[in-house]
């Protein structure tokens, strides 16, 4: 995109993401919908622009969301404090697995990310604090910095919408920032970028981490913003829906995981009304069309197609 | 009774030897992960899928058209078969220019589509499928009751597992195979039918995946998620043993199934757990994995 036309554009985004209380659009579905993107975001972080695909990042997201979700309930933590707590958690958790995963890469890092996942689903089906097979209900939104009640739906879409914003220009700032150049280079030739002398296992755990950190500040919004925690967060699947999201919309482009989310939130939520549990198979043959068809992406063969021109 | 820290040993045979069922499945599944990977770079994340298809149509060849255990056994496998040869012709043969994450992401989403069909279908609650008659009643082994079927699922999974190994590293078609993994084109120039020899193996690892489904049938619930909570153990399996050797495939799923087994005696909360936890131990200590060469 020309930048003219890509500022018109994030003028035109920004422009409709303020006025959305205002058009009548449900501002729940929409909260929603942006902590997803968030999460996109944060996972094409990793695959986009390190070039390590994770399977597990159903981990961090739903564990942030837990932590926050329980602080907030139980031992009623302020909005801001069991934010930030919940991210922390899933930051630590992300050092942990990443540590793990980057010593393999490829397929095996895919599977590793994975695995692990799975060992951080039976801890939150098993750990006392979780509430097992319920999850935690009834999460309070709390009062932003004791003053804003985030109980109105308006209220708490403009945090989300402030936090979201906050993800999206990070994450640019990283990608075109010398340590995001490094991590280009190791995506693209990883023999190369050790020939130069870089220590490329600490600049893929630190995008590891980073990643793992922005998609735990998206779960533990999005458990404020619906108030529970539950189980399906971090069940594999969830892992599989933010890679179709990344996939969908375009990998390694910046819009692209926004706009994939909002496809795959929007069709799972008026789908699930139509078909029903028909919704899984529909989201499976998306994949399998999205990997034989257009692997750019939507936004990624938009751009292909005004390179062309 | 005797004792081992505190544990009678009968209880920790017993378990074992139910954890070596478990590891007998986990060393099928593994296996035809390994064989489709070493000539594919394929990693097959739709093999749950294809397990529980394997299943199913026993079940459904027993309740519709009446086809018995023994039969299903050697069709159940050809039709989940010919149903993969059909997936890769039409599918994953686009991929093989790629990275390998696009054929994990593919199989992905066929997984997907099986299991949320399968659930669909025949809805979540699961059936069980009835021991054949010739494999019912126990053994009696004096430290524990082995109904024979469990014991017949270990002896099956091992004759399976072995035949397999000797097909691929002792016969000429296993030489084929293993030339086809190391150089390809080469192999086509010398007149072989390369793409039949992919499709057959991709045929033959989703058969094996789905005999596994046939055994499994009357030890579990036949139910449409029994493929997708197994295959991750497996992922982990292959994982700690080193994808590309097979007989270090079945070695670690007979290992890990045991292990499991004994977890389940001394700690049970940490039973489910406990391959992946052995599997960052194993990345931490030897990232190749036990039997890799890298």
């Amino acid at each position: 995109m020309s930048v003219s036309l890509s500022r018109t554009f994030y003028l035109l985004a920004g422009l409709f993401a303020l006025a959305v209380p205002l058009l009548g659009i449900y501002p729940v579905f929409m909260m929603k919908l942006l902590c997803f993107a968030m999460f996109a975001c944060a996972f094409n972080l990793l695959l986009g622009f390190s070039g390590m695909l994770s399977f597990g990042h159903a981990a961090f997201f739903g564990a942030a969301g837990y932590v926050t979700g329980w602080l907030a309930s139980v031992h009623g933590w302020g909005t801001l404090p069991a934010i930030l707590a919940g991210t922390a958690a899933s930051a630590l958790l992300g050092l942990l697995i990443g540590a793990i995963a980057i010593r393999r890469r490829g397929i095996y890092f895919a599977m590793i990310t994975m695995a692990l996942a799975q060992l951080v689903y039976f801890v939150c089906l098993e750990a006392p604090f979780t509430g097992g097979e319920n999850g935690l209900q009834g999460v309070p939104r709390g009062t932003l910095l004791g003053l804003v009640p985030l109980k109105s739906d308006v209220a708490m879409y403009y945090l989300v919408l402030a936090a979201f914003v906050a993800v999206f220009v990070f994450i640019r700032r990283v990608v075109h920032s010398p340590f995001g150049q490094v991590l280009k280079a190791i995506r693209e030739n990883e023999p190369r970028a050790i020939s130069l002398g870089y220590e490329i296992d600490r600049y893929k755990l630190v995008a590891f981490v980073l990643s793992a950190t922005l998609a735990g500040l998206a779960g533990s919004l999005k458990a404020l913003v619906l108030g529970f925690a539950t189980l399906s967060d971090v069940l594999q699947a969830n892992s599989g829906e933010v890679i179709l999201m990344t996939l969908v919309g375009g990998t390694g482009t910046f819009f692209g995981p926004v706009a994939g989310a909002a496809i795959v939130v929007t069709l799972q939520e008026y789908l699930s009304d139509l078909v029903g549990g028909w919704v899984t198979v529909i989201i499976g043959a998306v994949f399998v069309a999205c990997v034989l068809l257009f692997r750019r992406g939507i936004v990624g063969e938009l751009a292909a197609l005004r390179r062309r021109r | 009774m005797t004792q081992l820290f505190g544990i009678p040993v009968a209880v920790i045979l017993g378990q074992l030897m139910l954890g070596l069922v478990n590891g007998s499945f986990y060393a099928m599944l593994s296996l035809g992960l390994a064989v489709i990977f070493g000539l594919m770079r394929v990693v097959n994340f739709a093999h749950g899928a294809f397990y529980a298809l394997g299943a199913f149509a026993a079940l459904l060849g027993l309740q519709k058209l009446g086809i018995g255990y023994w039969p299903a056994l050697v069709l159940a496998p050809l039709a989940v078969g010919a149903l993969g040869i059909l997936v890769e012709r039409l599918l994953l043969r686009h991929l093989y220019q790629l990275d390998p994450l696009y054929g994990l992401l593919l199989t992905f989403g066929l997984a997907l589509m099986v299991e949320g069909s399968l659930h669909q279908l025949f809805g979540s609650s699961g059936e069980s499928y009835p021991v054949p008659a010739q494999l019912q009643g126990v053994f009696n082994l004096g430290f524990m009751i082995l109904p024979i079927y469990r014991a017949w699922v270990i002896l099956a999974s091992i004759i399976v597992c072995f035949s397999t190994w000797f097909v691929i590293e002792r016969t000429r078609l296993g030489a084929t195979l293993r030339a086809a993994t190391e150089n390809a084109p080469l192999l086509q120039a010398f007149g072989v039918n390369v793409p039949l020899l992919v499709a057959a193996t991709y045929g033959g690892g989703v058969a094996l995946a789905a005999l596994a489904g046939v055994l499994s049938a009357p030890v579990i619930l036949v139910n449409s998620d029994m493929g997708s909570s197994l295959v991750v153990v497996v992922f982990a399996v292959v994982v700690i043993g080193g994808m590309g050797s097979i007989l270090g495939s079945i070695v670690s799923g007979l290992a890990l199934g045991m292990i499991e087994g004994l977890t389940k005696v001394a700690y049970p909360e940490a039973s489910n757990i406990v391959v992946f936890v052995i599997m960052a131990l194993v990345l931490i200590l030897r990232p190749a994995g036990l039997f890799g060469r890298e």
